[in-house]
């Protein structure tokens, strides 16, 4: 970005060990990046050999960031002991309705990212990665390919890096607005310049990925995290969050907050902190409605439900998940649920690539029942069509786009029934229609 | 009916960078379909023919990969493209009164261009700065936090240099070819 950077003190709730934009320092150029410790963690990895970082990696329980939380060590050893030519694919789409923390990285701190490369790609022997970065970061793109070339510049990627003997090309890959290229198999079909149109699994990508070669798929804050778990090790790592979930998590507010923004705090760390506390709390001091943990995909939280823990598993009490853990929040009164309702399903229905017909077809469904309501014609038994249409979508599709759009929706048709048939009424009136009484 | 085209050889040079990224050539299309409509304003049939000649495929491959991706153009771009995220955060913070004063200061609906090609007016899906919400992009430019009154300015401020640099390129040939079409 072009403001100059200004030094702040995070809230002491927090804890940083990636988020470093409080130090008023300009991390884009890499001369600043060294100067603070960079590629030291390069240099270690090549010290402790493949074998080590891999084993260091596992120890953390690092798990992926991109939202599913698979343990990022068991996916690197599952490539296969062959000859092909490996690939190392970031994933750096971000484009999850309410997430914003990937962005950090492109933007502010690219070589951590690209650090995070360089190792990940020596521990699987890669020697070709492509960073993805979604279409509409025109400044993230930049910054990275800026971030790339003075790599280039300063022997840090290309053949024998640092005389080490290791080759590496790091290439920047534009996406171009398709939401659907942040689903790994179909991000692989984008790279390869066809429609992004995810794959069946299996087979998996570390077996036959990009280019029909063995490919692993990393987030952008996974692989950002690698050398801070090389620098304070991998047991440190995990004792920073809770069991199974180690580390720190880059966790978002925004919504009806008084002070959004971006933060990082242990693994596990109370969502009503999270929101109260770093969020500042709610916009003129009124109650929550309803909450989205980590993006749009995620179901719904009633006001009651957010003393969670912030991890992979936190959620599950509440019948939701930590997704992308960039919360949006939606204070009584000044939200219209059944808005918010007809934007999600426009969103996923939209962005369905077609390939299967309970995707296709049943977020068309949801659209036009959400649109109907929107339009003043809803009836309270429009609420169970919903979730009839959920239920004939889930887990009958290639890929998750399918859940990603049934389960907010689900979430909301039962968590806020009461809600969504005053909003079906009052939108009768507001068209000048006899609104049915309530039943 | 048009005449031949062919890329400058800045294009040139850059495509053939590119092509050695992948181990495919089709690998190279969509960064090339992005070099492309920079140079000729949008992704017309003679365009996609071109690149499908450079590239070695198939022009419904070319086409396939074309009509897939809502960032590459099919139709015309007014010289700003004013693209209003209407997502959550953005419509809970008020992107509705945005696209309000966009459509009125502009005269044209979501979807639409201005009959001078100065302006595309289009709602985004989220911008991913939900914490500067209310957001919007306008070319390779993202705003946040935008208030209404720094909308209107900014539109007004955009109408003028617009007048000065006139419809983007490619713009005029085709509304003659809809004219002639039409006729
Ligand atoms: C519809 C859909 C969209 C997704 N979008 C993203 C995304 O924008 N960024 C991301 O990192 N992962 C996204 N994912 C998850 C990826 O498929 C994949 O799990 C991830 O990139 C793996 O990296 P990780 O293990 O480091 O998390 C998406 C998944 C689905 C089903
Ligand atoms: S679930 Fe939806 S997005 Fe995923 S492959 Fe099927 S149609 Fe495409
Ligand atoms: S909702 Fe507008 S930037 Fe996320």
């Amino acid at each position: 970005m072009s403001t100059k950077p200004t030094a702040y003190t995070p809230h002491p709730m927090e804890k940083r060990v990636l988020l470093r934009d409080h130090l008023g320092v300009d991390f884009t150029r890499l001369e600043n990046y060294i100067a603070h410790g960079g590629f030291k963690m390069w240099t270690k990895a090549q010290e402790m050999g493949r074998d080590a970082v891999l084993a260091e990696v596992k120890a953390s329980g690092l798990r992926g960031r991109g939202g599913a939380g698979f343990p990022t060590g068991m996916k690197w050893s599952f490539l296969p002991k062959d000859e092909r030519p490996r690939y190392l694919v970031v994933n750096a789409d971000e484009g999850e309705p309410g997430t914003f923390k990937d962005r950090y990285f492109l933007e502010l701190d690219p070589f951590r990212q690209l650090e995070g490369i360089l190792i990940a790609a020596y521990t699987i022997n890669a020697h070709v990665s492509y960073i993805y970065i979604r279409g509409e970061y025109w400044n993230s793109k930049a910054v990275t390919e800026d971030a790339i070339a003075q790599l280039y510049k300063a022997g840090w990627l290309g053949k024998n890096i640092q005389g080490s003997g290791f080759d590496l090309d790091v290439y920047m890959q534009t996406g171009a607005g398709a939401y659907i290229c942040g689903e790994e198999t179909a991000l692989i079909e984008s790279i390869e310049g066809k429609p992004g149109m995810p794959r069946l699994k299996p087979p998996f990508p570390a077996n036959i990925g990009v280019f029909g070669m063995p490919t692993i798929v990393n987030n952008t804050e996974t692989l950002s995290a690698v050398p801070v778990i090389l620098e304070m090790g991998g047991e440190a790592w995990a004792a920073l969050g809770t069991p199974k979930n180690g580390g720190t998590k880059l966790v978002g507010v925004a919504g009806h907050v008084k002070t959004p923004g971006l933060f990082e705090v242990p693994m596990g760390a109370s969502m009503r902190d999270v929101i109260y506390t770093l969020g500042g709390g709610i916009t003129d001091d009124r109650e929550i409605l309803a909450i989205i943990p980590g993006g749009s995909s995620c179901p719904f939280l009633k006001g009651d439900e957010i003393d969670v823990a912030m991890d992979f598993d936190g959620l599950k009490p509440v019948g939701s998940m930590l997704g992308t853990a960039c919360i949006t929040v939606m204070a009584e009164g000044l939200t219209d649920l059944l808005g918010v309702m007809q934007r999600v399903t426009a969103f996923y229905q939209h962005e369905s690539c077609g390939q299967c017909t309970p995707c296709r077809q049943g977020t068309g469904w949801l659209k036009a029942i959400a649109d109907k309501m929107d339009a003043g014609l809803g009836e309270d038994e429009h609420i169970d069509l919903l979730i009839s249409a959920c239920t004939q979508i889930e887990g009958n599709t290639i890929c998750a786009h399918g859940e990603a759009a049934a389960w907010p929706i689900r979430s909301i048709a039962t968590k806020f029934r009461p809600q969504l048939e005053a909003a079906i009424r009052q939108r009768a009136t507001a068209h000048g229609y006899v609104a049915k009484p309530a039943a | 009916m048009s005449e031949p085209i062919a890329f400058s050889a800045a294009t040139e040079a850059k495509i053939a960078e590119l092509l050695g990224r992948y181990p495919r050539k089709q690998g190279a299309l969509i960064p090339t379909l992005y070099l492309a409509q920079d140079e000729f304003g949008w992704l017309k049939p003679e365009v996609l023919q071109l690149v499908a000649d450079r590239l070695e495929l198939t022009l419904s491959a070319v086409l396939a990969t074309a009509m897939f991706y809502t960032m590459l153009h099919k139709k015309p771009v007014g010289r700003f493209h004013v693209q209003i995220c209407t997502n959550i955060s953005c419509y809970l913070l008020g992107s509705d009164a945005l696209m309000e004063i966009a459509q009125q200061a502009l005269g044209i609906a979501p979807g639409e261009s201005t009959p001078d090609g100065v302006f595309t007016l289009e709602s985004v899906q989220c911008l991913c700065a939900c914490d500067r919400a209310p957001t919007l992009q306008i070319n390779k430019e993202d705003h946040f936090k935008v208030t209404p009154s720094e909308l209107k300015a900014l539109l007004e401020t955009l109408k003028t240099e617009g007048v000065k640099l006139g419809p983007p390129v490619g713009w005029l040939a085709e509304q003659h070819h809809a004219h002639a079409a039409h006729a």
